[in-house]
């Protein structure tokens, strides 16, 4: 027999940390944000338990400010893998209006970050897997792959537990939660490169495709709906575009780019030359150490 | 900018291809194999240096990262506003104002034959706990070394770690050659050095490479022009072709850890795990570890169809042609070569927590999907990281490394640790905070726990306990000294010796005139204590006893060990709550006023904490209720008479 490939080593990695979960915690749930990132994680899922579906509920924490097509592929995919979805909308958030054109950093901490910890309370999930990669910026690259939080949701850096061989320790008081990523260790390429091998159905708009677009503060925009706000006389303007994360469509900023397929877009990423959450707003908060901040008060 | 260009020889990513025929460039890294590493060295020896030159001829840096990270060493960076790697591999905003690194970061490069995930543990005073950490996973260890310094005490600290945690690739890569005008002579001195220091731990090989991380010499081609006298391959050569673990452990006999069973439905039950080692295919005849139950694999269950054959390092469903029992924790092995199972071993334990091992209490051991409680001796001897010595010791702290034996409450299956990381390795767990707070790694079992069988008695405790005409019970009271256990557990055996039971009281003041006088009050010494009464209150209750204890028992850890000592419902944890005032004011004993005095050490509540129950089965708050009152309403409950409103 081969030597396994690395995507083989991978998978069977996550698979084997999704397993650990079920047996360990009482009651696990899994984020879906619908990007590629969770479309592999929940395909790993149905894997891990298969001929089972996966023995716990998907959760979108909801801005209400996604991209049409997403909402589309979420309820088709969480169909599709004999899931329950759970869709949450931070009440306050919705009664107040908050939006990102008017609220700022409010709308990622309203919606996001509160309504996460407010959802997870609600449901009392103790553990939750999330499709973060140590790849993706600084300071994931030191993230545990089990995270505890306290009973508050919050991260303390110095109070992680060491990860030795694939032994993980999901001990945790009452109160308290796991955060999981079980792709922690896959890159960006590893992600399109399974998608491809595995034939996974993505959000079209990683493709490109000509859509209308608003330039604001060096980043393209894509007008999703009759929501976006549009300056006096400013013209949506049709470009070949797609997006390399997704988000809230507001805060998400696309490329120009002609790559209509996965292998084009594969080709595109690995001849760029910025980095992949280069298109968010959200780390250029508070200096690098963005992330690592939102990350403490509770965000994923 | 920086002087740091990309190498002459671009082979991890060829932008030619990708641009023309980005299919063909696809299938060429579909099948890729994975190699996990670690770099031991500390910025001194050009560890960032090289992990970034890694990352950027890999074209893992990108622009607006390379961006950021001028602007980064311009504000904090430590090599006067030239590009400072180390702030590409330190990632924490805390630990980049203190200018320490506290952890291991994982970074990821590939070339078009491999992709690599580097464990990077930057050096310092919590250097073993990292080591260790990243070392666990990794197929090969990067030793590196400065040319101009040769080898160092940390040289030898990392080689040994890297050993102990049983990575076969070791490379020694010395660095800096640039720095010492590419002397041969000198490279050659440093291995001939480092060779003499190996043989001596314990390592039979190991790959020395001349390097400039700096200038990329021998990074991705060799030899460079600067070192035509080097002959072996380049760095990347080298982790392009070694072989990695997983591939090795194919060759081994078959062992699966079963972490999950899958049952939806009552026509499908299929056991799900990692394959430890070996491979497995439909019929392969299998045993089931400890039960030795047999069968025979019916069929490899899978998403994308049932599969022909799987191994090591796969994450499988297996069903099985028999209905045998077998859950987590059980090892489904190659029928004819199963692993052992054993309760007592010797084990090499690294410790990672800032509260000392305590020898003898009970912690959660966890071994691939078995968790036990287990408990440690004390240490036959610790090893110093740094001389190598081994040193006399009662305990080990925070990165102490050290040899001793582990007792488990029931028998796990296992493998030594050089034939399995897998089955060889473990985690320990402190009971009450749940962090992690050690590691493992089992020699061998030792033979008192496979030759001490439990000898089967005619007359067993049921029979005994039918002749008293009683149930047997372990009416534990804990609560501070002078709170009042002694007074009410007399009068609760008084009452109990009255309706006619058999009863013992254990007290202790009394224990420690005989049985226990050999303790003091250290806290390892009370935890012996503890156990020690836990086992004589077993004995007695098999015998058919109610055994009262009245002793302090401040720590929650030992009071559950003997509640798990003992069968469900015949412990009774029966919390005396006085007030630590209270208590003090009575101060019967005129302990406390000694212990104020500084004449007693390890008081319970002046200077040693007293961790109260949180679920007794009994609680007596002494402020509202009296001796006789407790005592009476303890008697109900004994009897059977009991009422709650106590």
């Amino acid at each position: 027999m081969l030597p396994l490939t690395h995507l083989q080593r991978l998978e069977a990695e996550s698979i084997h940390i999704m397993r650990e979960v079920v047996a360990e915690t009482q009651n696990p749930v899994m984020l879906y944000s619908v990007g590629k990132d969770s479309a592999v994680m929940l395909h790993l899922a149905r894997k891990a338990f298969y001929p089972a579906p996966p023995p716990f509920p998907l959760l979108h924490v909801d801005t209400t400010w996604k991209f049409r097509d997403m909402y589309a592929l979420r309820d088709k995919a969480a169909k599709a893998a004999g899931m329950e979805l759970l869709v949450y909308q931070n009440p306050e958030a919705l009664e107040a209006g908050i939006n990102p054109f008017d609220h700022g950093p409010l709308h990622t901490d309203m919606w996001k970050t509160q309504g996460l910890k407010q959802a997870l309370d609600l449901h009392g999930f103790d553990a939750a897997f999330g499709g973060a990669r140590r790849d993706e910026e600084k300071s994931r690259a030191k993230e545990r792959i089990f995270s505890f939080r306290t009973a508050n949701h919050g991260w303390d850096p110095k109070n992680q537990r060491p990860e030795l061989w694939n032994l993980y320790n999901a001990r945790k008081a009452k109160g308290e939660s796991i955060r999981i990523f079980p792709i922690s260790n896959w890159t960006e390429l590893d992600i399109w490169q399974y998608i491809m091998a595995e034939g996974i159905e993505i959000v079209p708009l990683y493709l490109a495709a000509p859509r209308p677009t608003v330039e604001r503060d060096g980043m393209l925009l894509m007008v999703d709906d009759e929501r976006f706000p549009l300056a006096s006389g400013e013209e949506p303007q049709m470009r070949s575009i797609r997006f390399r994360t997704l988000g809230c469509y507001p805060l998400t900023g696309a490329v120009e780019s002609e790559a209509q397929t996965l292998a084009e877009v594969v080709q595109e990423m690995l001849l760029t030359t910025t980095s992949e959450r280069q298109g968010r707003a959200i780390d250029k908060d508070e200096g690098g150490a963005g992330m690592e901040k939102k990350k403490q008060e509770g965000y994923f | 900018m920086t002087d740091l260009s990309p190498s002459a020889d671009p082979i991890y990513k060829t932008d030619a291809l990708i641009a023309e025929d980005i299919e063909a460039y696809l299938e060429l890294h579909q099948n890729k194999g994975l190699l996990r590493f670690i770099t031991c060295g500390s910025v001194d020896d050009g560890k960032s240096t090289l992990i970034g030159r890694l990352l950027y001829d890999s074209k893992m840096i990108f622009e607006d990262q390379l961006a950021a990270l001028e602007a980064d060493s311009k504000r904090v960076g430590t090599q006067g506003g030239e590009i400072d790697f180390a702030l590409l591999v330190d990632g924490l905003a805390a630990e980049r104002e203190q200018g320490i690194t506290i952890d291991v970061a994982y970074r990821f490069f590939a070339t078009e034959k491999r992709k690599f995930i580097v464990a990077d543990t930057p050096g310092h005073e919590q250097y073993t706990r990292n080591m260790v950490t990243g070392a666990s996973t990794a197929d090969l260890a990067v030793i590196l070394i400065d040319a101009r310094k040769g080898v160092l005490p940390q040289t030898r600290r990392h080689s040994y770690l890297a050993h102990l945690i049983g990575i076969r690739h070791i490379v020694l890569a010395v660095n800096k050659m640039d720095l010492v005008g590419y002397d041969h002579a000198i490279f050659d001195q440093i291995v001939a050095d480092y060779r003499a220091f190996a043989g001596s731990i314990g390592i039979a090989a190991f790959t020395p490479i001349p390097i400039s991380g700096f200038k990329g010499d021998n990074i991705t081609a060799a030899p460079s022009d600067q070192t035509p006298w080097y002959e072996g391959p380049s760095l990347i050569e080298h982790l392009e072709t070694v072989e990695v673990d997983a591939a090795a452990a194919q060759e081994q006999k078959f062992r699966m850890p079963v972490q999950w069973v899958n049952r939806p439905n009552l026509d499908f039950r299929g056991f799900a795990g990692l394959i430890a080692s070996g491979t497995v295919k439909p019929g392969d005849p299998v045993r089931i570890v400890p039960s030795g139950k047999t069968s025979t694999v019916k069929a490899i269950s899978s998403f994308d169809g049932d599969l022909p054959e799987a191994v090591a390092g796969q994450s499988v469903t297996l069903t099985l042609a028999d209905e045998v029992d077998c859950s987590r924790g059980d090892v489904i092995a190659a029928a004819d070569a199963p692993p052992e199972s054993a309760d007592q071993f010797e084990a090499t334990i690294v410790w990672m927590s800032d509260d000392a091992l305590i020898p003898g209490r009970a912690y959660w051991l966890k071994l691939a999907t078995q968790t036990v409680s287990a408990s440690i001796a004390a240490p036959k001897y610790e090893v110093d990281v740094n001389s190598l010595e081994h040193l006399a010791a009662k305990t080990l702290g925070l990165n102490g490394i050290g040899v001793a034996e582990v007792t488990t409450e029931r028998p796990i299956t296992f493998e030594p640790y050089h034939a399995s990381r897998q089955l060889g390795g473990f985690i320990l767990i402190d009971k009450l905070t749940n962090a992690t707070v050690g590691a493992g790694m089992l020699h061998f079992s030792l033979r008192r726990a496979q030759n001490v069988h439990w000898q089967a008695l005619d007359v067993d405790r049921a029979a005994h306990a039918r002749l008293k005409g009683q149930e047997p019970m372990v009416l534990w009271f804990t609560g501070l000294s002078g709170s009042g256990k002694s007074t009410i557990a007399n009068l609760v055996e008084k009452k109990l010796h009255a309706a006619g039971k058999h009863t013992f009281l254990l007290d202790g003041d009394n224990v420690r005139h005989g049985l226990n006088k050999d303790l003091g009050f250290t806290e390892a010494d009370r935890i012996e204590n503890i156990r020690r009464v836990g086992e004589v209150a077993k004995l007695m209750n098999d015998a058919g006893l109610i055994v009262l204890t009245a002793f302090i028992s401040p720590f929650r850890a030992e009071r559950e060990m003997v509640r798990s000592m003992l069968p469900d419902g015949e412990f009774l944890e029966i919390f005396v709550d006085t007030p630590l005032e209270l208590a003090e004011s009575r101060d019967v004993k005129g302990l406390y006023r000694k212990a104020r005095e500084g004449q007693l050490k390890n008081f319970t509540g002046i200077d040693s904490p007293y961790e109260a129950p949180e679920r007794p089965e009994v609680r007596i708050d002494t402020t509202v209720t009296s001796p006789e009152a407790a005592a009476e309403a303890i008697v109900a409950r004994v009897l059977g008479q009991w009422s709650p409103t106590l």
